[in-house]
């Protein structure tokens, strides 16, 4: 999982771009993992994202057998209702960590828009109006956390954290305490509407877009392959020709962009303004975007993949609502899941490592025993 | 190259099986958990197909030692008034949002009754709404939604008399006159700020309080640290408070604690809203005289028979509307369908060890 | 070759600057901006409110602090090392309950006892986190993040709706974070005490220092021979056993512990060793420094209070001292950086 973040540099040299570009995608063993059609259908069934897919799948089936009343339109409207603003910042968030970066300031930027929502509603602007400013300021916060990352060069850890505090300070510092709830009837009617009998909430549309827009993004534009490549190495996309400064910067005003859309939609479907909307929403992202098999060193994952994880996540949080399950559970499962979806591969990885090791050492006794015990810890597979 | 680049996708192949495996156990695992789960509560889902009643209490937030005596409350009520099951969910943390996933599921399982002390009071609303379109009765205990989400609302007493009390006590405690400040929950809690409006206004219009001055009102946000620096900060931006008063548990006990544990103790007057059991040290050491309470056990008890009232169409939520609430007798719904619990108790140190709650 | 676990951020082109040789000196420069801040918003506070520096604003001022300015030590061991430990305000909270059950179940249980079992469940519970880390070579932002809510749920199903007050304690336990020596409450002292041993066990001894290499460079901290997987298990477990003690000392210093105790306690910690200079990135910075960074985000809430400013205001600034701090973070390490070419060209 981890071998690869400093390896891969390592071509990146002599050659002409585009031959640089072919060599990366064909040799590099985890960016071929990359979904692109052209490897065989056994790799794309066993793929990382496809594994969230079916394990989405049996637990639906699951769920839909054991669990009373789960095999309904109304499980879908409030599933998907409830799993929005997550899917949502999540398409973003995995284009920024696929670059091996990380924006830990969304939910913030949501309940800043949220308290901006209130306010200026409450002032008396058009709604129109309202809308139109509270998507500027998630472009303007995206756009600062972006000029610091790209341009100043800061590490995106700590300027979201900072931006985590402050975003969310402004929250409070432009509505305080109070919650203003006496949005239009009509609109907040309008954002908990379903299509028809289907069940399916009508917002699933822009959110279908949205996900849409940056899945094609990632997997069908010269952009979006640039970016794997920025994942592993910042200097082997300069190579390939991509800006590296620009391509960041855009990303964040994307998340900011899309966390203020993720602030309107949480604002209008509990038809509340408040500061702390949203609160602690930035690690539900995470967890679910790692889930669905984004590496958080960058380089890999994909939008299906992350799909699945936020739905996965969505649909068991459900079902034990439904089951009347303690929130305690789904903490812990959650939890688990996270870490036991990154860590499997890589214990096996290593015990692999270390019986090769073994088995190389009993063949060639004189290979020094050292050797063994840094590559158990290490789980170097590919230096033999 | 070609020997490192085949081995490589072997073991990625290989280790995607293991993950396939990892989310596989994952999943298996918590299926087994829901199963487990399903059949602790099937029984109640039996029972409530045979008595066809079932009530489902949703509190602020779980783990809650006050929300627990409400709850326990609550399940004799419902016990006594005869629903078949009863059930309490909730959210590990009060935030506006929190409770409407769980309001959907209610929805979803044909809850007859939902009781609900809501987080927000508009929040919570189209989702009230929803349940209420498939046949739910709305109660509201503890902390009221906006009136048109609900059919009755459970108040602990008269607000008023809740404001009254205070502001009496605070009177008597620092001699009639001088400075007081008040330490709130949040700043948009329903309930405490009904009670800090009554209080306002009586000291400005009662004469016997005209010396009184309330120079600030800090927000704690119910949680222990945050009301325990906000007791500080009161105590060091105004060097000439008398009193405080805090109408929520958690804000009573951290003031108590900081007060206790500072050169302010038995020169500050401290009173409110509190738990017997949480008070007790405080009392008994001097820090606080007296505070006051309801039986927060009352509350949920309460609300189990309106419900149980509801379904029967014994009441509407009307104004007038009277039903018998088991062991509390007649209780008469009044305007905007609230229903009023009892008078609350003064707690001082010769009362306290009669509470246990 | 897989270098140690990672905080997520490509920053390979900064990890040039701090090496052996002018650590002591760029230390004391990193640790400067917050110490000045702090002085500067004491001084300002005081002037406006001179009830903020009386014995009283004193001692509640430091006992606020000691509890995050613990994990904040903890936090920057763990962030030196070119990680991070999301984990610590579960931990807290898991400790701090523990304390509560004990002194609740076992009457007369020595308070030495506790201290005790509260460091080794710390202990135990931050070895879990850095064997994942270490052994499954996952990056740690993830592995914490799990552990956060895994801890978190533990705790709940533990406590329930259980709570334990101050009352069920012995006197003496709480007089801990009562008591004054000098005017400085007991459990400061305590603090202080811990933050020298581990300053001085991060400057003086071997593996102390290794900390710094393996998160200046891991790859190359591993060529040297540094045992890098058991170092970071080590200040995994250290930062567990700092979160064990501040859990057990919140349990004296509050009211009541129960399911939620320390809930998003983290990101101040992280904050606090941040502000304090301690480079998310790892391989700089000082434990001092995340001690005073925890004194200053704490004293800024206080000071507000004092001098009656818009409470609203406070999270927004804690944002921007963040932001400060890791700009001036970068300044100096760019100086640093030109002024060791400079000299090695000299040298040579």
């Amino acid at each position: 999982m981890s071998n690869h973040t400093k390896q891969s540099p390592a071509p990146a040299g002599p050659d002409r771009i585009t031959a640089l570009d072919t060599r990366l995608i064909s040799t590099d063993k985890t960016l071929a993992s990359v979904p692109k059609g052209r490897t065989g259908a056994a790799r794309v069934l066993l793929g990382r994202d496809a594994i969230m897919i079916y394990a989405l799948i049996v637990f639906v089936l699951y769920a839909s057998i054991a669990i009373p009343r789960f095999a309904t339109p109304v499980t879908v409207g409030f599933l998907l209702l409830d799993v929005i603003p997550v899917l949502l910042i999540a398409m973003p968030m995995t284009l920024v960590i696929i670059t091996g970066e990380i924006d830990l300031s969304v939910a913030s930027i949501a309940g800043l828009t949220s308290a901006l929502m209130g306010v200026l509603w409450a002032a008396g602007l058009p709604i129109e109006v309202v809308l139109v400013v509270c998507v500027v300021a998630g472009v303007a916060a995206g756009a600062f956390n972006g000029f610091l990352i790209a341009v100043v060069g800061l590490p995106s850890l700590a300027v979201t954290i900072g931006t985590l505090a402050l975003y969310r300070g402004l929250a409070l510092v432009v509505i305080g305490d109070n919650a203003i709830a006496n949005f239009p009837p009509e609109l907040t009617a309008f954002f908990t509407s379903k299509l028809g009998g289907t069940g399916i909430p009508t917002m699933m549309i822009p959110v279908a877009v949205v996900a849409l827009f940056f899945g094609v993004l990632l997997h069908l534009t010269p952009f979006g392959r640039g970016l794997y490549a920025l994942g592993f190495s910042t200097e082997a996309a300069t190579f390939v020709g991509i800006r590296v400064a620009r391509a960041k910067f855009w990303l964040y005003v994307g998340t900011g962009t899309v966390s203020a859309l993720a602030g309107i939609f949480w604002t209008l479907r509990y038809s509340s303004a408040r500061s702390d909307n949203a609160t602690g929403l930035e690690l539900t992202v995470i967890a679910a975007v790692l889930l669905g098999g984004v590496s958080i060193f960058g380089g890999k994952g994909s939008i299906p993949g992350v799909i699945a994880g936020v739905l996965l996540i969505g649909t068991i949080n459900f079902s034990l609502r439904l089951e009347r399950i303690s929130d305690v559970v789904l903490i812990i499962v959650t939890g688990t899941l996270l870490i036991a979806s990154v860590v499997t591969p890589n214990v096996y990885a290593a015990i692999k490592a270390w019986r090769q090791s073994r088995r190389l050492h009993n063949t060639l006794p004189q290979v020094p025993a050292s050797g063994a015990t840094n590559a158990t810890a290490s789980g170097v597979p590919e230096r033999k | 190259m070609e020997f490192i680049r085949n081995h490589g996708r072997k073991g990625i192949a290989a280790r995607r099986l293991v993950s396939v495996a990892a989310v596989a156990a994952t999943v298996a695992l918590l299926a087994t958990g829901c199963a487990s789960g399903s059949s602790s509560t099937s029984t109640g889902t039996d029972g409530a197909a045979a008595g066809d009643l079932s009530i489902t209490f949703i509190p602020k937030q779980l783990n809650n030692p006050y929300t627990d005596v409400v709850l326990g409350g609550g399940k004799k009520g419902a016990t006594e008034a005869g629903f078949g099951a009863t059930q309490v969910v909730g959210p590990l943390e009060a935030s506006a949002s929190s409770q409407v996933s769980f309001i959907n599921a209610e929805t979803q399982a044909g809850t007859k009754v939902i009781v609900i002390a809501a987080n927000d009071p508009d929040a919570v609303g189209p989702a009230l709404t929803e349940a209420r379109a498939g046949g739910a009765k709305i109660v509201a205990f503890d902390s009221d939604t906006n009136p048109k989400y609900r059919d009755v609302f459970i108040s602990q007493v008269v607000a008023k008399d809740v404001a009254l009390i205070q502001t009496k006590l605070i009177s008597d405690q620092i001699g009639g006159s001088g400075e007081i400040a008040i330490l709130s929950a949040t700043a948009n809690a329903t309930n405490q700020n009904g009670w800090i409006k009554f209080m306002e206004e009586e000291l400005a219009s009662n004469p016997a309080y005209k010396d009184i001055k309330l120079v600030a009102k800090v927000y704690g946000d119910d949680d222990d640290t945050k009301s325990f620096q906000e007791a500080q900060g009161l105590l060091q931006a105004h060097p000439n408070l008398k009193g405080i008063i805090s109408p929520t548990t958690v804000g009573i006990a951290a003031t108590a604690r900081y007060l206790s544990t500072s050169e302010y103790k038995g020169k500050v007057a401290l009173t409110g809203l509190g738990l017997p059991n949480e008070m007790r040290p405080f009392v008994k050491d001097g820090t606080v005289t007296a505070f006051a309470l309801w039986d927060p056990a009352q509350l949920g008890y309460v609300a189990a028979f309106a419900g149980k009232a509801l379904v029967d169409g014994t009441i509407t939520g009307k104004e007038g509307d009277k039903f018998t609430a088991g062991a509390l007798g007649e209780k008469t719904v009044g305007a905007d369908g609230l229903v009023v619990v009892g008078p609350p108790t003064t707690f001082t140190k010769d009362n306290i060890d009669e509470y246990d709650f | 070759m897989t270098i140690a676990p990672t905080v997520p951020p490509g920053q390979s082109e900064r990890t040039d600057g701090a090496r052996s040789g002018r650590l002591g000196a760029l230390l004391r420069l990193r640790e400067l901006p917050v110490t000045l801040a702090l002085i500067a918003l004491v001084v300002i506070t005081t002037i406006a409110n001179p009830l903020f520096l009386s014995p009283q604003g004193m001692k509640d001022l430091l006992l606020n602090a000691t509890i995050v300015m613990i994990l904040a030590v903890g936090q920057a061991l763990v962030i030196i090392t070119r990680n991070v430990d999301l984990s610590v305000g579960s931990i807290l909270g898991l400790v701090a309950f523990g304390t509560g059950t004990l002194f609740a179940n076992v009457p007369g249980i020595p308070i030495v006892v506790v201290f005790v079992v509260g460091m080794l469940l710390g202990a135990f519970l931050g070895a879990i986190n850095g064997i994942l880390v270490t052994v499954a070579k996952v990056p740690a932002l993830v592995i914490t993040l799990g552990t956060l809510y895994i801890y978190r749920g533990i705790n709940n199903s533990w406590a329930g709706g259980t709570q334990y007050f101050a009352g069920d304690r012995p006197e003496a336990f709480g007089s801990l974070s009562v008591d004054t020596v000098f005017g400085f409450p007991l459990i400061t002292l305590i603090a202080v005490v811990v933050i020298a041993i581990v300053a001085i066990y991060l400057n003086g001894v071997r593996a102390g220092r290794d900390l710094y290499a393996i998160g200046s460079d891991p790859d190359a901290a591993l060529l040297f021979g540094i045992p890098v997987s058991r170092r970071v298990l080590l200040a995994f477990l250290f930062n567990g056993v700092l979160a064990g003690l501040a859990g057990v000392l919140y349990a004296s210093r509050f009211n009541s512990v129960g399911a939620t105790t320390g809930t998003g306690l983290e990101l101040s910690v992280v904050a606090a060793a941040v502000v304090g200079g301690v480079a998310i990135s790892g391989g700089s910075g000082s434990v001092v420094g995340a001690a005073i960074g925890a004194l200053l985000l704490t004293t800024i809430t206080s000071a507000l209070t004092a001098v009656r400013v818009d409470k609203f205001w406070q999270q927004a600034i804690v944002g921007m001292l963040i932001l400060s701090a890791v700009i001036i973070d970068r300044i100096a390490s760019v100086r640093t950086a030109r002024k060791l070419r400079i000299s090695e060209a000299r040298d040579v």
